[in-house]
C-alpha cells in the first residue's frame, strides 16, 4: 500500500481522503462534491483499506456503524418483548405451569419461545456481547486516524477544502485591521487562534471529538464488568434465613462471620398517628412502614477446629432495614423477606371422657425432648416425630423435611392407671388410635410461632469495574454532547479574504458565534450553503 | 397546608393556559422568528407569565414535601405533575438559548395536558413503603423525569418541524401519520373530559367479581362498564350493565377507561374536524410560516443533546445505585427497568442515524416524535398495564 504525497508536502497513508495537513482533496470523486463529507476529517481508515482477508470482513462489519445501529434497533426490539409477560424472577409457580395457566395459549407460546427468561437467554446475551465488540472495533477503527488528522492539521488549508465547507464566504477589498478585530474577537470568545503568513486558523472545543470515544471506552468498561461476575468468587448471592434468636454462618464468607438475630420488626402506618396518610390508608387498606432486623454480627476467632463450637467475637450490632444493608468486609446483608415460622406446639394430657386435665407440655419443635414429665405418675415419651409430615407410598407416616411444616407425634402417654402406656398418633386436626380405644388424649392447645428474617447476602467485586465504566461513560456522553469542536479559517486567497466555518453540530450557534465575531468590521458574513441549497428546495 | 398547595398548582395551571394564549399571540405579530433579539410584547408577557406559573408549581412542591415528609413522586399524580413542571422548566431553559416564542406555542399545551392528565388519579398523599424510603428514589426519579422532559422538548420542536414540512395539499402517509399525533393528543383531552364529567357526576358502580386465582373480589367503577369483570355480577342498581365480560388477566376496568377515553377522542377530533374543515396539522400550519426548518431541526437536535446525558443519569445511572441500595441487586429486568433501557438505547440509535447516516431534517423529526412516544409509553401505559416493581400500587 503506498502512501500519498499532497502537493503542500504532507505524507497521507493510502485511502486518505482529505491531505491531513492542507486539506486539499486527494479522492478524484471527492472534488465533484459540492460540499466536504468531514466526517473524521476524511482521514484514511483499516476498514476502508483492507477489505480482503476474513479478519478484514469481520472488522469491517463491526467497524459500521450502520451495523452498530441495527444491533442496538433489535437489542431494543427484543427488550420490549419480554415486558409483554412477567419474566420467570417475578413469578411464583414452575413457569411451565404459571404461563399457560395464567395467560392461555399465548403464555404457553410465551414460555415455549423462551421469552419467559428473555434477558438470561444465549441470544440476547450474544446481541449485547456483539454490541461491545462493535464498540471495540468501531472506535479503534476510527480513534487514530482521527486523532492524526486532527494533530497535522496546518492553518493554511486548500482552496478546495475552504470553498468546500458548508459555512463559506468571501470578502472584497479587506482592511487587513479588520483581521485584527476579527483575530481579537475570536481571542475574547476562547478560541485558539493560529496564525501562519495572515491566514488564521481559530479553534476550540477539540476535545469534545473524543466524548463518544470516551463513552464507548466507559461502555465497553461496564459490560466487561457486568461479564466478570461470572468468574467464580467475583460475586457472591446467597439467601439466608435466620430465626428470632438464632445464630447463622453467613455463606461464602469462609465460614469467618455469623448473625444473631435478636428481633424481627414488621411496622405498620398508623392513620392515627399520620393524619396526613389518612385518605390513601383508607384506600389502600394496610401499608407497611418498616421491615427490620436487629442483628449481631460476630467474627470467628481462633482456628476452627471441626466438630467445636466456634468461638465467636461481636463485631457491631445493626438494625437491618430496606435500604440500609449491614456492610462489612466487602459483604452486605440486605434485609430482604420474613416469614412466621411455627416453633412449638403445647398440648395437654386429658381423661377423654371427663376432660380433666393433668397438666400441660411444650414440645419445642425443633430440639423435642424425648419425655415429658408431668408429675403424679403422668409422662408422655415421643416415641416418633415427623415436622413435616405426610404418608409415604408404602402408607407409612414419613417427613418430607426437617422444616417443622406439619408436625405429627406419636406418643406414648403414661398414666397411674395405665403403667405400660397408650399409643396415639397425632398430627395437625387428626387423632389416630392404632391400637383401639384410648382413655386419655393428647389435647392440642396452642402452638408458637417465631419470626424468620429473610436475608441476602450480597459481595460483588466487579462493582466497582461497573461503577468506574458507569462514570466514564457520564463524562464521555458530557463532553461530546455540551460541547462541541468549532473550526473558523480566515484566509487570504487572490487578494480576497476567505472565510469558512466546520463544527461537528449545532450550526446555527456557530453562525451566531461568528456573526458575533465579524462585528465592527466590514467582512462579509458566510453563507450557509446547505441552507442555500435547502431554500431552493423549499423555494422560500 | 395541603389545599395551599393544591390552589398553588391550579393556578400554575391557569397561568399555562393564559400563557399558551400570549404565545399564540406573539406568534401573529411577528415577522421574523428567527430573529432572536427580539421577542414581542406578547411574546414577553407569555414567557413572564409561563416563568409565574412555574414558581408557582415549584410552590406546589415544596409545599407538598413538607406535608408529606417526602418528596412528592411517589404516586401516578406527583409523578405526572412533577413531569409537567419539568417540562416546563425544560421549556424556560430552552427559551433562553434560542429564543424563539413558538416553541412555546408548541411545549405549553402539551405540559398542560400533562398535569390535567395527572390530575384524574386520586391527588391524596400517600405513604412510602419501605423499598421506596430513600433519598436515592427522590434524586433518580426527579432526574429521570428532567431528562425526560428535556427529550421532550426535542418532541415539540420535531412538531413544528412536521407541521412546517409536510405538504398538507395531498393526503399522503405522512399527513396520515402526522394527524394520528394530533388524534393522541385530542385523545388525551378526551380522558381528561370523560373522568372530569363521571366525576361531576359522582358516577359510581359496584361488581362482584372472581379474579385470577378464582377469588371472589369487588370492584368499583366509576364510569359506566362498557366491559365489565370477570363473571361480574352487578351490585349497584340500575347500573350500566356490561357489553362485555372480559377474561380474569384483564384488568377490565382500565380497559373501559380506555375505550371512554379513545371514544371521546373520536368524538372530539370529529367535532373539531367538522369546524376546521381540514387537518389539524393543515390548521397549525400558518402559524409555523416564518420559522426556518433548520433552525427548529438544531433546536430539536439540541435537546437530544442535553437530555441524553441527564436521561442516562437520571433513569439508569441513578436508577442502578437506587436498586442496589434497596433491592440489594442494580438491575432487575423489572418491566420499567426495560423501558427505560429501550428509551435509552432509541435515543443512542437516534444520535447515531443523525451523526453518521446524516438522518437530519424530516426524519429525525419523526424520530424525536416516536422517541416521545416510548417516554409516554413507559409514563402511562408501564405503570397502569404492565404492572411491576415500580406501579404505583392502587393508583
Ligand atoms: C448502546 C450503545 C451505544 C451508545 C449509548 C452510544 C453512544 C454514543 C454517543 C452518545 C455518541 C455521540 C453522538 C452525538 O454526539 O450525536 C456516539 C457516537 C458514535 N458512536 Fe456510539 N454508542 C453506542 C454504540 C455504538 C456502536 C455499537 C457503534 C459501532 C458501530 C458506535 C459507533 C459510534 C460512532 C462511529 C460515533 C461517532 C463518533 C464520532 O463522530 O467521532 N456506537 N455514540
Amino acid at each position: 500500500m503506498k502512501d500519498v504525497k499532497c502537493e503542500c508536502g504532507h505524507v497521507n497513508p493510502h485511502g486518505t481522503v482529505l491531505c491531513e495537513a492542507c486539506g486539499k482533496i486527494l479522492v478524484e470523486e471527492e472534488n465533484e462534491k459540492q460540499l466536504l463529507d468531514m466526517r473524521y476529517e476524511g482521514s484514511a481508515r483499516r476498514s476502508q483499506i483492507y477489505q480482503k482477508t476474513v479478519v478484514d470482513k469481520v472488522w469491517n462489519f463491526f467497524s459500521s456503524v450502520k451495523v452498530g445501529v441495527w444491533l442496538i434497533i433489535i437489542t431494543l426490539i427484543a427488550s420490549i418483548l419480554g415486558t409483554i409477560l412477567p419474566q420467570k424472577m417475578y413469578i411464583n409457580l414452575p413457569p411451565e405451569v404459571y404461563y399457560e395457566k395464567e395467560y392461555g395459549w399465548f403464555g404457553k407460546l410465551y414460555y415455549q419461545l423462551g421469552f419467559h427468561d428473555l434477558y438470561g437467554s444465549w441470544w440476547y446475551l450474544l446481541l449485547i456481547a456483539m454490541i461491545g465488540i462493535s464498540l471495540v472495533i468501531c472506535s479503534l477503527d476510527r480513534v487514530v486516524p482521527l486523532y492524526k488528522a486532527l494533530k497535522a492539521q496546518r492553518v493554511t488549508r486548500h482552496e478546495g477544502f475552504l470553498k468546500r465547507q458548508r459555512v463559506f464566504g468571501a470578502s472584497h477589498n479587506v482592511d487587513q485591521r479588520d483581521i485584527e478585530t476579527v483575530k481579537q474577537h475570536l481571542i475574547q470568545k476562547h478560541y485558539k487562534v493560529r496564525e501562519e503568513n495572515g491566514d488564521l486558523l481559530a479553534e476550540k472545543g477539540r476535545f469534545s471529538r473524543w466524548g463518544p470515544y470516551v463513552n464507548h471506552v466507559g461502555l465497553i468498561i461496564f459490560l466487561f464488568g457486568a461479564m466478570l461476575r461470572f468468574i467464580p468468587g467475583m460475586y457472591v448471592n446467597e439467601n439466608l434465613w435466620v430465626r428470632e434468636g438464632e445464630t447463622a454462618l453467613v455463606p461464602e464468607t469462609g465460614e469467618k462471620f455469623y448473625v444473631h438475630n435478636n428481633k424481627f420488626i414488621l411496622e405498620h402506618y398508623d392513620k392515627e398517628k399520620n393524619k396526613t396518610f389518612e385518605k390513601a390508608l383508607d384506600r389502600a387498606g394496610n401499608v407497611v412502614k418498616n421491615y427490620q432486623s436487629n442483628v449481631v454480627l460476630y467474627q470467628r476467632s481462633g482456628e476452627k477446629i471441626p466438630g467445636e463450637k466456634p468461638k465467636l467475637e461481636k463485631v457491631k450490632e445493626y438494625k437491618i432495614r430496606v435500604n440500609h444493608p449491614l456492610e462489612f468486609e466487602g459483604y452486605s446483608i440486605y434485609q430482604s423477606s420474613f416469614r412466621s415460622e411455627m416453633d412449638s406446639m403445647t398440648f395437654a394430657l386429658i381423661n377423654k371422657k371427663t376432660e380433666k386435665s393433668f397438666g400441660e407440655l411444650t414440645i419445642n419443635l425443633r430440639t423435642p425432648k424425648e419425655k415429658y414429665d408431668l408429675g403424679n405418675g403422668y409422662s408422655v415419651k415421643i416415641l416418633n416425630y415427623f415436622p413435616d409430615f405426610e404418608f409415604a407410598e408404602n402408607g407409612e407416616p414419613s417427613t418430607k423435611s426437617r422444616v417443622p411444616n406439619n408436625p405429627a407425634f406419636i406418643f406414648r402417654m403414661t398414666a397411674p392407671d395405665k403403667p405400660k402406656g397408650e399409643t396415639s398418633f397425632v398430627a395437625i386436626r387428626q387423632t389416630i388410635e392404632p391400637f383401639g380405644n384410648n382413655t386419655y388424649k393428647m389435647a392440642f392447645k396452642r402452638i408458637g410461632t417465631t419470626n424468620v428474617s429473610g436475608f441476602t447476602v450480597r459481595k460483588d467485586s466487579s462493582i466497582w469495574v461497573i461503577i468506574f465504566g458507569g462514570i466514564l461513560f457520564m463524562i464521555g456522553v458530557i463532553q461530546g454532547a455540551y460541547w462541541n469542536h468549532r473550526r473558523i479559517w480566515v484566509q487570504n486567497k487572490n487578494g480576497d479574504v476567505w472565510i469558512a466555518a466546520h463544527t461537528n453540530k449545532n450550526w446555527y450557534g456557530l453562525k451566531r458565534e461568528i456573526e458575533k465575531v465579524l462585528e465592527d468590521t466590514k467582512l462579509k458574513m458566510p453563507e450557509d450553503q446547505l441552507q442555500r441549497e435547502q431554500k431552493d428546495k423549499e423555494g422560500v | 397546608m395541603v389545599e395551599l398547595s393544591g390552589n398553588l398548582l391550579f393556578i400554575a395551571f391557569i397561568l399555562y393556559l393564559v400563557a399558551t394564549l400570549f404565545f399564540g399571540g406573539s406568534i401573529k405579530q411577528k415577522k421574523d422568528l428567527n430573529d432572536t433579539k427580539t421577542t414581542n410584547k406578547w411574546g414577553k408577557i407569555a414567557v413572564f407569565l409561563t416563568i409565574i406559573g412555574f414558581i408557582s408549581q415549584l410552590g406546589y412542591f415544596i409545599i407538598r414535601w413538607i406535608v408529606a415528609g417526602h418528596a412528592p413522586v411517589s404516586n401516578m399524580f406527583e409523578f405526572t405533575t412533577f413531569f409537567g413542571m419539568a417540562l416546563v422548566g425544560a421549556f424556560i431553559v430552552i427559551y433562553f438559548i434560542y429564543r424563539t416564542t413558538l416553541l412555546g406555542l408548541f411545549t405549553m399545551p402539551v405540559a398542560i395536558l400533562v398535569i390535567a392528565y395527572a390530575s384524574m388519579f386520586p391527588r391524596d398523599i400517600s405513604p412510602l413503603i419501605p423499598s421506596l424510603q430513600s433519598y436515592w428514589l427522590y434524586i433518580h426519579v426527579t432526574t429521570a423525569a428532567i431528562g425526560e422532559a428535556i427529550l421532550a422538548i426535542s418532541f415539540a420542536a420535531g412538531l413544528i418541524y412536521l407541521v412546517k414540512a409536510i405538504d398538507q395539499t395531498k393526503s399522503t402517509k405522512k399527513t396520515f401519520w402526522l394527524e394520528f399525533v394530533m388524534f393522541c393528543l385530542v385523545t388525551v383531552i378526551g380522558f381528561v373530559v370523560v373522568s372530569s364529567v363521571f366525576a361531576g357526576m359522582g358516577y359510581h358502580e359496584k361488581f362482584n367479581w372472581v379474579d385470577k386465582s378464582g377469588n371472589q373480589a369487588q370492584i368499583e367503577y366509576t364510569m359506566p362498564a362498557l366491559t365489565g369483570p370477570h363473571e361480574g355480577k352487578l351490585l349497584t342498581k340500575d347500573g350500566f350493565k356490561p357489553w362485555a365480560e372480559m377474561p380474569a388477566f384483564i384488568n377490565a376496568k382500565k380497559l373501559n377507561t380506555v375505550i371512554w377515553s379513545v371514544a371521546a377522542g373520536i368524538v372530539l377530533y370529529g367535532l373539531i374536524r367538522l369546524i376546521i374543515r381540514k387537518r389539524i396539522g393543515s390548521m397549525l400550519k400558518p402559524l409555523v410560516k416564518n420559522i426556518k426548518l433548520d433552525f427548529v431541526d438544531e433546536i430539536s437536535y439540541r435537546s437530544v443533546l442535553i437530555g441524553f446525558p441527564v436521561f442516562t443519569l437520571g433513569a439508569l445511572i441513578f436508577a442502578m445505585i437506587w436498586a442496589q441500595v434497596a433491592w440489594s441487586r442494580f438491575w432487575g429486568w423489572d418491566p420499567k427497568e426495560v423501558w427505560a433501557l429501550i428509551t435509552w438505547l432509541f435515543y443512542a440509535a437516534f444520535m447515531h442515524l443523525r451523526l453518521s447516516k446524516g438522518w437530519h431534517g424530516e426524519k429525525s423529526a419523526w424520530l424525536a416524535v416516536i422517541g416521545f412516544a416510548i417516554i409516554m409509553f413507559n409514563l402511562v401505559a408501564v405503570n397502569l398495564v404492565i404492572a411491576g416493581l415500580h406501579s404505583y400500587a392502587g393508583s
